[in-house]
């Protein structure tokens, strides 16, 4: 991505920095690099990623395949080609698990990014204009925290029936209000402080200030609020599908699979077992990643 | 006599602030800045000195519409300030800039010295290509004492008095006609404060600024200013030329400041009598009838009470608010 040579002597990276010019981004980049924490959660997570996209392919069974031969739940066993196993259904345990990555990754990948973006937009724009935009945003984001999200689910149902796009809708729509509240108080603390006003003595426009100041400096916070979204997304997938507004069977995702797999904890520990380590790694990667990130994107902290 | 480039006239800036219980609180007008007027010209620094919370930096903030007044006029080139829309106001803020009191804090901590300084000419000089956005900033650098292989580091890894060498640099690189200093060295170190002092003047004689230099330390003031006025509670009690103010300061109040200041000589020092101004500020909320002064002057009488003084002249170009001046 960069192209400095960490082993370049110290002046000659000076030079080489300031004809290129430094922006925060190389920099946090460079930083991030230089954490091993993040970099080996980086590594782990993108691993897992890839197993999930590419790994449910190159398996002998499919994640919906019945092994009518092992009905009962099997132990792993290379011969059939079940190298974790199969549930008490006869389906292939490691496919399950890896397509039930495909989708908890890709729930919490997009309806976090949906959050992302509809928070800090309206977090900054309230907490930078204030007044009765201010007012206005937030008397909203109140009214949708207090309406409880079953009934706003079952609402969306009797709205638009049954329908996989309708859960991003539900997660986007309860995961951003809180996303908003905190980059809205970050940007109360940051609207006083000097160097804004500085901002605005030297001509800059209300988007301008928030782009090129605000967001920049609440971008800390958020990216660890980021690295807790994921994992709560994932967890509310899997509620949304048990009230059948997520994935139906014989689809699955690391949430169902741990709902189910916690149903059969005494007879059959495995199910559980497996989907769980795979969730809790990622959850720990994103948590190594996301303190990376924070402390990456503070020039102090280096 | 040419006419002022900046012309204020009865500025008011009131603050409404909470008071009473959490429930049933009422808005009351804090009176930061209560009907200034004076006018400023081309190339010359007007000091404003007055105690803390006495409405400084507020003043300040007003003129150059980065809070907006409450009401009177701030006209600039004779035009009102106060009543442009943002675009009319952008336009003219390329020509009037502000140099902070606290030099870290008025530099983003995510950006580097050179995007900072670059920062105006970004926002007012858009068809710059970015190689001479870089020269600009890198003569800026070097005006300023700064080498120009620091335009990558951040504000925390500079000096104060190197940080406030950045927003001078900030504030001068759009060669601006006005220039509000909003106690540019109180911050600093006290041996660097005179080299900071001397840079602004400098950039001063070089650029022609009018300048309004705002701060508590009266030598300072003395050493930079041509005119100073003297404010208290948001109101003017004096405005003269630096000579008369420190010769021959007429107003108690403005008499009492000169008294506070050491004089380096120990044995003058001690000899010198002891006027200060005695009590604490009266709150903001709720001033003192008549004489804002009045409840820490040892001259008051009954009519200080009863009358607000109003400006008199008490010679050329010396103007003075107490009812007993000429005592
Ligand atoms: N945003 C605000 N809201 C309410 N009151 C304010 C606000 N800003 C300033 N004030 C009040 O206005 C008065 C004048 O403040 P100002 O900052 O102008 O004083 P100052 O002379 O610059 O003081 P200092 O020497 O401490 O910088 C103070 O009483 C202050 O509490
Ligand atoms: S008007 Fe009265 S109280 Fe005010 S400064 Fe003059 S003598 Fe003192
Ligand atoms: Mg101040």
């Amino acid at each position: 991505m960069n192209g400095i040579n960490p082993s370049a002597p110290a002046a000659a990276a000076e030079i080489a920095a300031e004809l290129s010019g430094r922006s925060l981004w190389q920099d946090a980049w460079r930083r991030l690099l230089a954490n091993r924490a993040a970099v080996a959660g980086m590594i782990i997570l993108s691993a897992i990623a890839l197993a999930s996209v590419i790994g449910p392919f190159l398996l002998p069974w499919s994640y919906d395949a019945i092994d009518w031969e092992h009905i009962e739940a099997l132990p792993p066993e290379f011969a059939t080609g079940h190298y974790l196993g199969t549930d008490s259904l006869g389906r292939d345990l490691l496919a399950r698990t890896l397509f039930g990555g495909r989708i908890s990754l890709m729930v919490g990948l997009l309806a976090t990014t949906a959050a992302l973006l509809i928070g800090v937009t309206v977090g900054a724009v309230a907490g930078f204009v204030g007044g009765r935009t201010d007012q206005l945003l937030m008397r909203f984001v109140d009214l949708m925290y207090s309406v409880p999200l079953t009934f706003f689910v079952i609402i969306l149902m009797v709205v638009f029936g049954r329908n996989f796009a309708l859960m991003f809708l539900a997660i986007g729509a309860v995961e951003w209000l809180t996303m908003a509240r905190i980059v809205r108080g970050q940007t109360l603390t940051l609207r006083n402080k000097e160097f804004i006003e500085a901002a605005r003595a030297s001509g800059g426009s209300t988007a301008n200030i928030i782009v090129r100041h605000i967001l920049p400096n609440v971008l800390g916070v958020v990216m660890i609020y980021v690295t807790l979204t994921i994992p709560q997304v994932i967890l509310l997938e899997s509620f949304l599908s048990f009230l059948g507004l997520g994935i139906q069977e014989p689809m699955t995702s690391w949430g169902m699979l741990i709902n189910d797999g916690a149903a059969e904890l005494e007879i059959n520990p495995r199910t559980l077992i497996i989907p769980a380590a795979f969730m809790t790694t990622t959850l720990f990667c994103l948590n190594f990643l996301g303190d990376g990130l924070r402390d990456a994107l503070d020039p102090k902290d280096r | 006599m040419t006419s002022p480039l900046l012309q204020v006239r009865d500025l008011k800036v009131h603050f409404q602030v909470r008071a009473g219980g959490i429930f049933f609180g009422t808005y009351l007008p804090l009176k930061a800045v209560d009907g200034l007027s004076f006018d400023l010209s081309a190339g010359e620094t007007l000091g404003i000195v007055g105690e803390s919370g006495c409405g400084k930096s507020t003043l300040g903030r007003a003129i150059l519409q980065l809070l907006p007044a409450t009401s009177g006029t701030v006209a600039w080139l004779g035009k009102d300030l106060t009543a442009l829309d943002r675009a009319e106001l952008k336009a003219h803020r390329r020509h009037m800039q502000i140099v902070f009191q606290d030099p870290l804090a008025s530099l983003d901590p995510r950006m580097t010295a050179g995007d900072i300084i670059a920062e105006p000419l970004r926002n007012f000089e858009t068809g710059l290509s970015s190689a001479a956005i870089k020269a600009k900033v890198r003569e800026m650098m070097e005006q300023v004492g700064l080498l120009p292989s620091m335009v990558n580091r951040y504000p925390h890894e500079f000096s104060g008095g190197q940080c406030q060498r950045i927003g001078i640099a900030r504030a001068m690189i759009l060669k601006p006609k006005l220039v509000v200093c909003d106690e540019p060295v109180s911050a600093l170190d006290v041996s660097i404060r005179a080299q900071v002092i001397n840079l602004l003047m400098d950039f001063q004689r070089a650029l022609n600024i009018s300048m309004l230099f705002i701060s508590h330390d009266l030598s300072v003031v003395r050493h930079i200013s041509r005119r100073v006025m003297v404010l208290y509670l948001g109101r003017v009690m004096e405005l003269a030329d630096r000579d008369a103010i420190y010769g021959k300061p007429r107003h108690p109040y403005t008499q009492a400041l000169i008294l506070a200041v050491p004089i380096p000589d120990p044995d003058k020092e001690r000899a010198k009598p002891r006027v200060l101004v005695a009590g604490d500020l009266p709150s903001p909320l709720d001033p003192p009838s008549g004489c804002v002064f009045r409840t820490r002057c040892p001259r008051a009488t009954e009519i200080c009470a009863r009358a607000v003084p109003v400006l008199e002249s008490a010679g050329v170009g010396h103007e003075v608010a107490c009812h007993h001046w000429r005592d």
